[in-house]
C-alpha cells in the first residue's frame, strides 16, 4: 500500500512533540509500540495520526505499559524494523529494565524522551532526573535544546543507532514542556531528503531472516557475560564518537546546521562558563551576551551528547576558562551532582585548574531565569576575582527557604 | 564451547542455531542438520540428570506415546520405530514410562549410574493382574 507524502513550508512552526513525530514520519519508522505519558504523548500520538492518514506505512501497537512498549520495540527490532517510541518521567522509570535489554541486544531503537521529574511529589513538569536514571543503561543519549533540534536529532538518530558498527538504541531528550509543547519556526527538510538522509533500513541479524535463524536474548553467567558487556562499552567508547561526528558532518552538509558533541558558546576567551542542558543552554546563552556588554567574559557550555560522556572534549571546551558553575537538574539525594562530578572528572587529570561549582536548579519544572543566571555569572565573576570559590560547593538556585549549600 | 575473548563474537546477546544458510529444515532430519556449537542440540544439557530411562525393544510396539509425551524431544523414533533415547538432552522426568502402555513397560527409570545390558537381562516380567 502507498502512502501519501506531505508537503511542507521550509519553516513551520512546530513544538518539539510534533517535530519529533514529524522526523518518524519522515524515517518512516515500521513500529511504534508505545504507552503515552505527558509530556511525550503528541510524539507517539501524532505517530498514529499520519498512519491513520496513510502519510506512514507501519504498526502502532497500542501496549499496557511502558514497559511492554519498550519490549514490542525491542521484539521489532530484534524482528528487522525501524522502531522507534517516546516516553517521560514515570513511564520511563517503568522502561528501565529493557533499556538494558534492549542495548545489551545491540538492537537500533529511537527513544523519544521528553524530561519530566521524577515522583514523588509527582509532577508532570520538565527537569532531567528521567534523563538521568537513564544514563548507564548502555544507550546512546543526546539532548536537543529547541524544537528544531528535537526535529534534527530525532533524523540522525536513526542512521547512528541503525549503523551496523553501531547498532545501539539512542535516546533523544528534549525538556518537557519547556520544548516539547513551545512552538518554534523549524527548517524542515522535504520528506524526500529526510529519508534519503537517514537511509533504507538494513538489517542486520534479524529473525524474520529465515534462512538465517538467530536466538536473541540469550542468558550468560560468569562465563560470558563480562566479554558482552565489555563489547558494549567498548563500542559506546569507541565506534559510536566517531560515527556521532560523522552524522552531524553529514547533516551539516545537507542542512548547514552544525552539532557538536560539547557546544561551545562565546568559549574562545571566557572566564567564567555555565555548563548546562536542555532548554536552560539558551537562556544562559542569551544571559551571557549580557554579561559580556557588562564586560565580565562569559560563555556557555552545553552537552549535546551525554552518553558515551564525550570526557575529552568537555576538558578542551573548558581549558582556558577561570570558573565554571555545573548545573544539575535532578536532586543528588545524597552527593555533589552527577554532572559536577562527570566534569570535574573530565578535568582532573589535564591540570586545568578551573574553580568548579555546582549548582542544583530548576527540579520540578521550576523555571530558571535570567535574574538567577546574571547572579550565577556574577558570583563566578566573583569566584576569578577572588582567586578561589567563595561559596560552598553545592548550592541551590530558585529554591525558597533558607539558603542551602553543602560542600 | 571455546572461551572467546571480548572482540572475537557477534555482537548482542545472540547465537545462531545453524551454521550458514539454511534450506527445508523442517524436511531434515537432526542427525543432518548444521548446527552450530551453540545449539543445545549439539550441547550436553542433561549433565543434571540423576535417574535415566532404560529402552527395553522385546516389549516396545512402537505407539509413539513416549516420543509424543517426551518434553524434550530425547525419544528418538526413525519410520516410526522408538531406536533409542538422546541421553545428551533426557532430564529423567519419567514422562516416557508413565506413558508406556505395554506389559512389562519398555522404559523402565533407573540410577544414573545402572548398567543397561544387566538391567535388561533382569527386566520385569509380566504382570498378571493387570493383564
Amino acid at each position: 500500500m502507498a502512502f501519501n507524502k506531505m508537503n511542507l513550508k521550509d519553516i513551520e512552526v512546530w513544538d518539539g512533540n510534533h517535530a519529533a513525530a514529524q522526523a518518524l514520519r519522515q524515517a518512516q519508522v515500521d513500529v511504534v509500540a508505545a504507552y503515552p505519558i505527558t509530556p511525550s504523548t503528541p510524539i507517539v500520538e501524532g505517530y498514529a495520526k499520519f498512519k491513520a492518514n496513510n502519510y506512514v506505512e507501519g504498526e502502532f501497537v497500542m501496549v499496557e505499559s511502558e514497559h511492554a512498549a519498550m519490549s514490542g520495540c525491542i521484539g521489532a527490532a530484534a524482528a528487522g524494523g525501524r522502531v522507534a517510541t517516546a516516553t517521560s518521567s514515570q513511564g520511563f522509570a517503568l522502561m528501565v529494565e529493557t533499556l538494558y535489554q534492549a542495548s545489551g541486544m545491540r538492537l537500533p531503537v529511537v527513544l523519544n524522551v521528553v524530561n519530566r521529574a521524577l515522583a514523588a511529589p509527582l509532577n508532570v513538569n520538565g527537569d532531567h532526573s528521567d534523563m538521568y536514571l537513564g544514563r548507564d543503561s548502555g544507550w546512546i543519549q543526546v539532548d536537543a535544546y529547541s524544537p528544531q533540534e528535537a526535529y534534527d536529532l530525532n533524523l540522525m538518530a536513526f542512521r547512528i543507532s541503525e549503523d551496523h558498527d553501531i547498532r545501539l538504541p539512542v535516546m533523544v531528550h528534549q525538556d518537557g514542556f519547556m520544548t516539547s509543547h513551545t512552538a518554534q519556526g523549524v527548517h524542515t527538510l522535504s520528506d524526500d531528503a529526510a529519508y534519503n538522509f537517514v537511509g533504507e533500513y538494513k538489517p542486520m541479524n534479524d529473525m524474520l531472516d529465515f534462512e538465517h535463524p538467530v536466538t536473541h536474548g540469550v542468558q550468560t553467567e560468569e562465563d560470558w557475560h563480562f566479554e558482552h558487556k565489555a563489547r558494549q562499552h567498548n563500542d559506546l567508547m569507541l565506534k559510536a564518537p566517531p560515527k556521532i561526528e560523522e552524522v552531524f558532518t553529514a547533516f551539516e552538509k545537507l542542512t548547514g546546521r552544525k552539532y557538536n558533541q560539547v557546544e561551545s558558546y562565546d568559549m574562545e576567551d571566557a572566564e567564567v562558563c555555565v555548563f548546562c542542558m536542555g532548554t536552560s543552554v539558551e537562556t544562559a546563552r542569551e544571559v551571557a551576551s549580557e554579561m559580556r556588554e557588562k564586560g565580565i567574559k562569559a560563555g556557555v557550555v552545553g552537552l549535546r551528547v551525554v552518553r558515551p560522556f564525550p570526557f575529552v572534549q568537555v576538558a578542551e571546551a573548558l581549558k582556558n576558562t577561570k570558573a565554571v558553575a555545573i548545573l544539575d537538574r535532578s536532586s543528588p539525594n545524597g552527593a555533589a551532582g552527577a554532572m559536577f562530578n562527570e566534569v570535574a572528572g573530565a578535568l582532573y587529570n589535564t591540570g586545568i585548574r578551573t574553580l568548579l561549582s555546582g549548582y542544583i536548579y530548576g527540579l520540578g519544572g521550576r523555571d530558571l531565569t535570567k535574574a538567577h543566571l546574571v547572579a550565577l555569572f556574577n558570583e563566578l565573576q566573583a569566584n576569578v576575582n577572588a582567586g578561589k570559590i567563595t561559596t560552598q560547593l553545592q548550592q541551590f538556585i530558585g529554591v525558597r527557604g533558607p539558603k542551602l549549600s553543602y560542600l | 564451547m571455546a572461551k572467546k575473548g571480548w572482540d572475537e563474537f557477534e555482537i548482542g546477546a545472540m547465537l545462531r542455531t545453524f551454521n550458514g544458510e539454511i534450506e527445508n529444515i523442517a524436511g531434515t532430519r537432526q542427525e543432518d542438520r548444521s548446527y552450530t556449537e551453540n545449539s543445545s542440540y549439539t550441547a550436553s544439557v542433561a549433565d543434571w540428570r540423576l535417574i535415566k530411562p532404560i529402552f527395553n525393544k522385546d516389549y516396545c510396539i512402537d505407539c509413539q506415546f513416549c516420543w509424543i509425551y517426551c518434553p524434550d524431544v530425547s525419544i528418538i523414533s526413525r519410520d516410526k520405530k522408538l531406536i533409542g533415547i538422546d541421553m545428551d538432552h533426557c532430564k529423567g522426568c519419567g514422562i516416557c514410562v508413565e506413558v508406556c502402555p505395554t506389559n512389562p513397560k519398555s522404559l523402565l527409570m533407573f540410577p544414573e549410574q545402572a548398567d543397561e545390558e544387566v538391567e535388561i537381562a533382569s527386566w520385569p516380567k509380566k504382570d498378571e493382574k493387570e493383564a
